[in-house]
């Protein structure tokens, strides 16, 4: 690190400690168009997954038309029905449901894995560290999709499993995090006084250090959950998913079979996935606008 | 130069040999939780099978020993190159990786190269208009790509390219049953290899470009570029001598982290376009439960990841003369 870049930390320190700024920092959140649009898109998207069943009261995997109506043949079914008659709007936003489960679940399981992890290694340093760094070296060589595939045939797969296999394979890169966080800040001037007035090192850890390791967490948070997202959708279409649950990937795996006379049973979830991890990429991007100034332009 | 790339070979070596030998014990543990084995799946397949020909068939592959010694049967049986024998496909395990990894390799290479030249030529293009309107557009598709699975990007040209214009083939890695030789055959392979290439390094043409603009824009504050401004060079061959050569350091090393990943969406986009490679193998080899190909599937995918990673290692060495000197 260089000079000026531990001036810059400590002045920011300073000033995260000195004053009570929230009004400003709303504010800030508030003219970052990047990070409302996210917020806009992905609001959307969780509005549709709680009231999918006010919605459409009707179980979605019910046949209730013709199969294969394209979208705008039928007004009833905007979006047109698939091979078995089902609706595929209904489909698409009962599908929503699965997709924000399995992001938000193993984004949270591999946050807390990699904070633990990238927490101790740090903050001990030393042989603690060198260990568990090993550790984090041997998880990120073994590509992370086998990874998930491993432990999904382990346990069958299902929503919980799934994003536990996921979250499991994804926290290597939280811990690279909060370790370089930890290693910078631990010889930090409020961390001294904090040693100094005897606090126990937990209490250092999580209530010293930790708040101030975060801005770079939250901003890896959206995009864990967005590639959690893309990867529970490529399970999905492997065939590796829940049975009982709808998912947009598994709609993209049985429109396959339709490729050539009905392309939109593939191309529709398609683009809900992609507006989804857009909408999360977008709030990462603002995110990180506002919280490391510094880091772009 | 020499000795530079000598030491940073002896400090890699060093490093990896533990990586991987943890990997070994790793992946033959998680292995060994696995429910069933080859011998339940054989036994399924053949409609009917006796406790007696069950046990037979563990004995017959080493099923039945202690954990302990079947690892260390396995360990010895590695240091002799012998990843083992699959029951499944009645062949050795190295040999049928072996006939798979070069297709593997090649779609990776390509992909890869594809990614990293179309980020570097868009993340340029975006850091030298920086916040005009090439840029603004640019990066409303970079997020795009960033967000779409690759597999799906791969079904919507597969809808463009093969159903609607039926330029570019869909499966498999060549022609079956062609008799091409020369010219034709390796046109023939180069068209196989279009689209699942293009379907692979989507998301990585993203993280590249969007890279190389936030490095390409890192360095322009640096001395040396003012220094090579004041010394009066042209500014194009400012931009490519000094700012994107020192913008490279960051891409291979993002580029080295994300190989794993690479291999990761190898296996969906192999069995997607019916590619004959490791990917395809390794979902193969979960399905019929044949430990030993998805052991030596993992195995070899990790080496692959920290030979190519050594590979970085050395390119940095050539970027930068600092790396490697301490």
């Amino acid at each position: 690190m260089t000079i000026d870049a531990q001036l810059a930390s400590k002045v920011a320190d300073v000033g995260s400690r000195a004053a009570p700024r929230k009004g400003r920092r709303l504010r800030t959140f508030a003219r970052n168009p990047t990070f409302i649009a996210g917020v806009a898109i992905l609001g959307f998207f969780v509005l549709l997954a709680l009231f999918a069943g006010v919605l459409f009261p009707t179980d979605p995997q019910d046949m209730v038309a013709q199969p294969l109506l394209w979208p705008g043949d039928d007004a009833q079914y905007p979006l047109g029905t698939d091979s078995l008659g089902r609706d595929v709007l209904a489909q698409l936003v009962y599908g929503s449901r699965a997709s924000l489960l399995v992001g938000v679940f193993s984004a949270a399981i591999g946050l807390a894995i990699g904070m633990v992890v990238g927490a101790t290694a740090g903050f001990f340093g030393g042989w603690t560290d060198t260990l568990l760094m090993r550790l984090v070296e041997l998880f990120q060589t073994t590509p992370t999709f086998l990874l998930v595939i491993v432990i999904l045939v382990i346990v069958d797969p299902s929503l919980p499993t799934i994003a536990m296999a996921i979250g499991v394979s994804s926290w290597p890169t939280v811990a690279r995090l909060v370790r370089a966080q930890f290693r910078s800040l631990r010889e930090s001037d409020f961390v001294m006084a904090a040693r100094s007035l005897g606090y126990s090192r937990l209490r250092i850890i999580v209530q010293e250090i930790l708040p101030n390791a975060l801005p770079p967490v939250i901003v890896a948070a959206s995009v864990m959950v967005a590639n959690a997202i893309l990867t529970e959708a490529g399970l999905s279409f492997l065939n590796m998913r829940d049975p009982n649950v709808l998912s947009w990937g598994g709609m993209i795996g049985d429109g396959r079979d339709q490729l050539r006379n009905a392309w939109f049973l593939t191309a529709l979830p398609g683009a809900a996935i992609a507006m989804a991890v857009l909408s999360l990429n977008l709030v990462g991007d603002g995110l990180n606008e506002i919280l490391n100034p510094r880091s772009d332009q | 130069m020499g000795r530079r790339i000598a030491a940073t070979l002896k400090r890699t070596a060093i490093h990896a040999g533990p990586t991987v030998l943890g990997i070994i014990v790793l992946d033959f543990l998680f292995l060994q939780l696995m429910p069933g084995d080859v011998a339940d799946v054989m036994a399924f397949e053949a409609g009917s099978a006796t406790a007696e020909t069950m046990a037979m068939m563990r004995e017959r592959f080493g099923l039945d020993q202690p954990l302990l010694s079947q690892l260390a049967s396995f360990l010895g049986h590695l240091a002799q190159f012998d990843l083992g024998y699959s029951p499944r496909f009645n062949a050795s395990v190295l040999d049928i990786i072996m006939a798979r990894l070069p297709n593997t390799v090649l779609l990776m290479a390509t992909a890869l190269s594809f990614a990293l030249l179309l980020g570097i030529v868009v993340g340029s293009v975006m850091a030298a208009w920086a916040g005009r309107w090439p840029d603004r557009v640019l990066s409303v598709v970079v997020l795009l790509l960033y967000s779409m699975p690759g597999f799906w990007v791969g079904l919507m040209a597969i809808v463009l390219f093969s159903v609607k214009l039926g330029w570019l083939p869909n499966d498999s890695n060549m022609t079956i049953g062609s008799d091409f030789t020369g010219w034709a055959l390796l046109g023939d392979r180069a068209k196989h290899l279009v689209l699942p290439a293009l379907a692979l390094a989507s998301f990585f043409v993203a993280v590249y470009a969007r890279l190389v603009r936030a490095s390409m824009l890192e360095v322009q504050r640096q001395d040396f570029m003012r220094t090579a401004h004041a010394k009066g060079l042209h500014p194009f061959l400012i931009q490519l001598r000094h700012a994107l050569r020192n913008a490279l350091i960051p891409v291979t090393t993002v580029a080295g982290m994300h190989l794993g990943n690479l291999l990761g969406g190898a296996v969906v986009v192999e069995t997607l376009f019916g590619w004959p490679g490791m990917g395809r193998l390794a979902l193969e080899a979960v399905l019929a439960r044949d430990f030993s190909v998805l052991l030596g599937v993992l195995l070899l995918s990790s080496l692959l990841v920290i030979v190519a990673n050594v590979a970085i290692d050395l390119l940095h060495a050539w970027l930068d003369p600092r790396i490697g000197e301490a």
